[in-house]
Formats: structure tokens, sequence, C-alpha cells
């Protein structure tokens, strides 16, 4: 059936084309200002794109005939489906675990270092931060887009005590990297805590400009204090993790795969230490507040002092994968960047807010995806793609690659109207009490 | 908690043991120029079900909103006792910090946490008053453990209470209206209150699920729980509660038993909008006043008197 409406689909699909012809195709400079033009539309290449778009078009046209055809459940009756109690599944699926974890732990050794490399820096580092805000974005659903902030003083507070040299500003005595860890933790919880305990009283929207404004602060000051902080020159010399116990002498270094087994490990702590919690009186009051703030105080929830709580145990992965960074030897204020908060919320929107899992997935595949991108495209075509998959992932899977069950619910059930959500789930409702 | 109770101005300290529940003294609630309480002034005695009615706008709500924290009276106060010597004041205390003092409440618009099962939302009523946190969690202690699993069975005893054990697993926003109504009522309970304020509880249930709530309110005040009572339906009321308030525009114009309050000439005015000293005699013989108006006796008392009617005063 050729509607008018399904035309109007058709146009928007080859429009599409057209413009991913044009942005992935040569740029132009002032000597040859028509050259995108020529050699991306007017080139054989655009017939790939439209084809692409047809194609696009004729899977939209397909589904739409076909859902009635397939009878599925409606999507509020799936949502309605009784749920098993949370206690219940305290173990999850151990088999599917296994098989996640082993395919984790053969990976980098089938891959070059320069993978290996791309394995530890981008996805394991981005694995633990999509972890920690999990909880803040995930289980309290609070928008943090400040978040990279912590990681930086978690950074800063490595060099600060565990070199002399890294920083102009050093400690007066010298630590392991090891024993900054907890110091790091600490100090950025307290950094949550502090930028939290006036700004948490902000709703959705406010506290995200807020949160965006401190992670800006901080990476401003990181940049222009030359004398403290050596500035944009970055820091470079924090020396490698070690263990020096009687008996024991570990020194980590260059090679990337004792790192990438490192961070394995405190990931897959810190999503069993995170899935406690979640089902625990303290994950129940995050979801209260989730869902109905006013009910989860009536009800009796301290709803100030769980959303700090959320926003320090966030903050405190944050600076702890800071660390991290700062013992691979060189960072400078750039990796602290707007892009780099907004990097760790797309992948724990893209995996699937309120899931630890998610948020693993969502790093491993949207830096796998820059990192298979690195060599195909121009690094400045780069957010085009990802920009181009995180919105196609919010039309076809609104709920993130694997979302939680929890999530899932919610976002269903606002989108069949009943429930309230927050401001990240969907379909706000009136919040006024009566 | 004492401190503050004994600053505040109903908490005479070494005062005898009190054998009131509540008591609100002058309460004002303006917004902007509109006055939604003028001067309420109650009493409630421990184990009493006291109900409130009237017209709608009187104010009902917004006393239940200044009790519960989430509207702060400009002028007034409100004494909560949760044992009968330790009195404290209300105002000015946020809503969960009066959950923990002992008064729990439910919402006239169902608010239950909709993609959460029947068990999760009683149970996060149940844990408000546990005491583990994060690191007890994370690490599973075994004071966490035991309490989580005291929290859960607490749980299933109100699901047991409220009749819907069988749909613990059910998502919250599966249930009908009138068990969602009930499950509204386990979760308060789950805070275990000393004062369960209902808003409406009977509103959009059928008959059947109105007799099944009145035995609930009266097994609930039966365990030691003081009820305070917003409701329409004149017949629950006139049946359940031990004392009446009478609210409108703001002020009490009417409070006693039941039979007292049904047969005041004011509250007869409030609901019929009759002119004073229009010689209605309440508890007279029915009397028309004027034409489309509800007689007195019967606008009031005929779902008392008619029991099957669920005649709502409006």
């Amino acid at each position: 059936m050729i509607t008018p409406a399904r035309l109007r689909q058709l146009g928007v699909c080859l429009t599409l084309g057209v413009v991913a012809a044009l942005v992935t195709g040569p740029s132009g400079d002032s000597a040859h200002p028509f050259r995108a033009l020529r050699q991306s539309v007017i080139d054989p290449r655009i017939g790939v794109f439209l084809g692409l778009a047809v194609g696009l078009w004729v899977v939209l046209v397909a589904a739409t005939e076909l859902r009635p055809v397939l009878g599925r459940v409606t999507v509020t009756a799936r949502a309605r489906r009784p749920v098993r109690a949370t206690f219940e599944r305290r173990y999850g699926n151990v088999g599917l675990n296994v098989v996640l974890l082993a395919i984790a732990i053969v990976a980098p050794m089938l891959v070059s270092t320069a993978a290996q490399q791309s394995m530890v820096n981008d996805i394991g580092i981005y694995a633990l931060l999509a972890l920690g805000l999990n909880v803040v974005v995930g289980y309290a659903g609070l928008l943090d887009l400040g978040y990279i902030a912590f990681f930086a003083i978690g950074a800063y507070v490595a060099a600060y005590f565990s070199s002399s040299s890294a920083m102009p500003w050093h400690a007066p005595f010298i630590l392991n990297p090891f024993f900054v860890l907890p110091i790091a933790l600490v100090l950025a919880a307290l950094a949550g805590v502090i930028l939290g305990a006036p700004t948490l009283r902000l709703r959705g929207d406010y506290l995200a400009i807020v949160t965006l404004g401190f992670g800006e602060i901080i990476q401003l000051i990181a940049n222009n204090s030359d004398e403290i902080t050596n500035g944009p020159r970055g820091v470079f010399g924090v020396p490698h993790l070690s263990v020096d116990l009687p008996g024991i002498h570990y020194q980590w270094g260059i090679d990337p795969l004792p790192y990438y087994y490192l961070l394995l490990g405190i990931v897959v702590l810190v999503m069993i230490a995170f899935g406690r919690l979640e089902r625990s009186r303290i994950g129940r009051a995050w979801a209260a507040i989730r869902e109905d703030e006013i009910a989860a105080e009536a009800t009796g929830v301290p709803t100030l002092r769980m959303k700090l709580l959320a926003f320090a145990i966030g903050a405190s992965v944050s600076g702890f994968a800071g660390v991290l960074l700062a013992t691979k030897q060189f960072f400078n204020p750039q990796s602290f960047s707007l892009q780099s908060s907004f990097l760790v919320v797309a992948v724990v929107i893209f995996g699937g807010m309120g899931s630890r899992l998610g948020a693993v997935t969502g790093a491993v595949v949207l830096q796998g995806l820059a990192f298979y991108l690195r060599d195909k495209v121009p690094p400045t075509d780069r957010y085009i793609y990802f920009g181009a998959v995180i919105i196609a992932m919010m039309i076809f899977r609104p709920q993130g690659l694997v979302p939680s069950r929890r999530r899932r619910r919610e976002i269903e059930l606002a989108g069949a109207g009943a429930g309230a959500s927050d401001s990240l789930g969907a379909a706000p409702l009136g919040r006024t009490v009566t | 908690m004492t401190a503050v109770a004994a600053t505040g101005p109903a908490g005479t300290p070494g005062s005898p043991p009190s054998d009131l529940v509540l008591e609100a003294r002058d309460l004002m609630l303006r917004f902007g120029g509109v006055t939604s309480l003028d001067g309420v002034s109650l009493q409630q005695r421990r184990g009493e079900i006291l109900a409130v009615i009237g017209p709608n706008g009187a104010g009902k709500t917004s006393l239940f909103n200044c009790f519960t924290g989430a509207y702060r009276p400009q002028q007034g106060s409100v004494t909560f006792w949760r044992t009968s010597r330790r009195p404290a004041e209300i105002v000015g205390r946020s809503p969960h910090a009066i959950t923990h003092l002992g008064i729990a409440r439910t919402f006239q618009n169902i608010r239950l946490f909709p993609a959460l099962s029947a068990l999760e939302n009683v149970q996060i009523g149940t844990e408000v008053r546990q005491r583990y946190g994060p690191f007890g969690a994370i690490l599973g202690l075994p004071g966490a453990r035991r309490q989580e699993r005291a929290g859960v069975s607490r749980a299933f005893e109100l699901l047991d209470l409220v009749g819907l054990s069988h749909r613990a697993h059910d998502l919250a926003s599966s249930l009908p209206h009138g068990e969602q109504r009930r499950l509204e009522i386990a979760r308060a309970l789950g805070t275990d209150p000393r004062l369960l304020l209902l808003d409406e509880p009977a509103a959009g249930t059928n008959p059947a699920e109105k007799r099944s709530l009145e035995a609930l309110i009266r097994r609930i005040a039966g365990g030691g729980v003081s009820i305070l009572l917003i409701e329409h339906d004149m017949r629950l009321v006139m049946s359940i509660a031990t004392s009446v308030v009478v609210l409108n525009f703001g002020r009490v114009i009417a409070h006693g038993t039941p039979a007292e309050v049904q047969h005041d000439p004011a509250v007869v005015e409030a609901y019929l909008g009759v002119e004073t000293g229009g010689g209605v005699e309440a508890g007279g013989p029915r009397t028309a006043h004027g034409s489309g108006v509800r007689t007195a006796d019967g606008g009031v008392r005929s779902a008392d008197t008619s029991g099957g009617t669920d005649r709502e005063v409006r």
C-alpha cells in the first residue's frame, strides 16, 4: 500500500541517505569549494547510500505491515507480567556470566597490542566510569553531566600523592598508587557530597546544568593552574601501579595486558558490589525516588540523603578510575573535557540505564566502534557515526542494549501512560502534590 | 526529637502522659490570596478513627498535607505523640522525618511505585526503619541480611493483612484499582505508624471492595493504630468513625460523634447551602427546600439509613 505517509517516509529516508553520503564523503576546501558535492552526490557512490535509504524504508514499511500479523503481545501487557522478586535472583544467570567472563579473559590475547591498549584505556576505564555513573543516572535517576570532574579529581589526587615530579605541586610524602586509591575514593566522594548537597534539591534539567558547569569548572581549573597542575602540558610520570609486599613484588608496566586484567578484576568486583546494592533496601529506595519522589518521601525514604549517597558512590568510582588513568603515565586536562563527560552518559544510556552489564557492554560497543573507526574515517567525522548509532538506538531500542528489568518496565509503562518516570525515563507526568 | 518537643508549643516539659495522638492548633495555610486553612484546630485521641469530612475544596487534603509535611502552614502548630509521653512538633519537619516519627499516609490519587512489584512497594515501607548502610549491603554483612529478611517477612505479613499475598510479585500498576488502594495502605503500614492518614480510601471502589475496606480499617485500628480519614462516602464514615470533624472553607464547623455531626445545623447548611435560620431541623421529617435542592436529611442521612446505597455527599 503506497500511501502519502509512506511516500513522505521514503522522502525522509532518501534525504537521510544524501546527508549520509555528504558527511562521509571528502571535505571541500577554498580551492575546491564544490568537491564535497561533486565527489559524494554526483559520484556513483551516492547509489550505495540511496540503496541503503530505500532498504531502510522497505524495512520500516514491512515492520508496520507485519506487526499485526505477528500478533505480538502489546507492550503494556508485557510490561505488566508478574515479576520474580529481586531477592530470588541473587545469582542471576550464572552460565551467561561465566561465558561473558571467559570471553573477557580470552579476548585481549587474540588482538593486536594497539587494540589491547585501547581495551585498557578506552573500554576498561570507561566501563568503570559507566558503572559509577550508572548508580547516579540509572539507579537514582539523576542526570549528572559533570561526572568526569570526579575522574579528574581522582587523577590529580594520584599525581599529587604518588609522584614528586609529575606536577609542580606534590605531597610532602610519596605513596604507592595503591595507597592513593582509598584517598582518591574518599576525596572524590567528598567532592560529590559537596557538589550534591546544595544542588540535589534541584530537579532534572536544572541539576544537569549545574553539574555540567561543575565539570567545566574542574577542567578549567586544571587547565589554567600552570604552577599547580602543570596546566595544558599535562601530568607525566606518575609511577605505575606496583605491589611491594614481603614476598610479592610486581610492577604493572608498559604492557597493557596486566593492566587489562587488573581492570577486569576491578570491574567485576564493582559489578558484584553494585548488584548487591541494587537489591538492598538502598537500591529499592533509589527505585522509589526514581518512580515517584513524593510518594517515596511520604513512605519515609530520606530522598535527599539517598540521592547524595548515589552521588557519592558514583563519584568515588570515578575517582578510583582517575587514579588508574594517572598510573597509565600521562594525562592532561583534555582527558576531562565535556566530550568525555557526554561519552560516559552516552555509554550508560546506550548500554541500558540501571543495568550493570549494560554499562560495560555500552563501553565495549561504543569504544570498540571508536577504535574500529580510528583508521577508517577522518577523526573529525568519528562523532557523526557515534551520533548516528546512538540516535538509531534511541529510536529502535530506547531501553538500551542490555536493559535492566526495572528500567525497561518503567519505560514501557511510561510509554503506555501509566506511572510517572523521572526526567530521563520518558513521559514526565504531573508531579504536584494534591 | 525530645529536645524539639520540649521547646515546641505543645510539649510542656514534664507534662502528664497525654491520651491524644494528634493535636492541631490554629493552622493557617494560604496560597497567595487564597486561604486554604483558616485557623483549624482539632484533637485526636489515641485509638480513635477520626473522619474529616467537608465539601470539595474545604481544605481536607491541605490539612493532610500539613500533617505530613508536604505543606508548611504559615501559622499554627501540630503536635504528635508517638507514645503518650513523647510529644513532637510536626510543622517544619520534612515528610520523611514525619513518617519516621510515626505518621503514614495514603494519597487521594494513588501514588504507588508503578514498575515495582507489590512486595517491593511494601518492602520500601518496611525498610525505612532499618539501619544498615551501603557497606552492609555490599559486603552482605549478617546484620544487613537479617534485616533484609525481616523486611521481606514483615512485608508479606502486611500483604496478607490487606489480602494481597497472592499478588506479591505482580507489578503495582497491574493491580485493579481497589487492590492498589489496599496496597497503598499496606505500604503505609510498613513504616510502623501510630497514626495512619487515609485520603479517600474508598474513592472509586465498588461496594464489595468498600465492605472489605471497612473491615480492614477496623482491623488496623484494632491493632493500635489511630486513623485519620478523609472520606466522601457517608455510609462508610458514619459506620466506622468514632468521631467526625467537618471542614468548610478552611474552618472547622462541627466536631463530635457521627450522630451529633449529622444533626448539626451548620453541617447541613454547609452541605446543602440552606440559609441559616431557615428552620432546618436536622433529624426532622423530610422537607423540601426549594426546587432541585436535596432535603437536609436526605443529603446527609440517606446513605446512612438506606444501607445499600452509596450516595456520596459532595
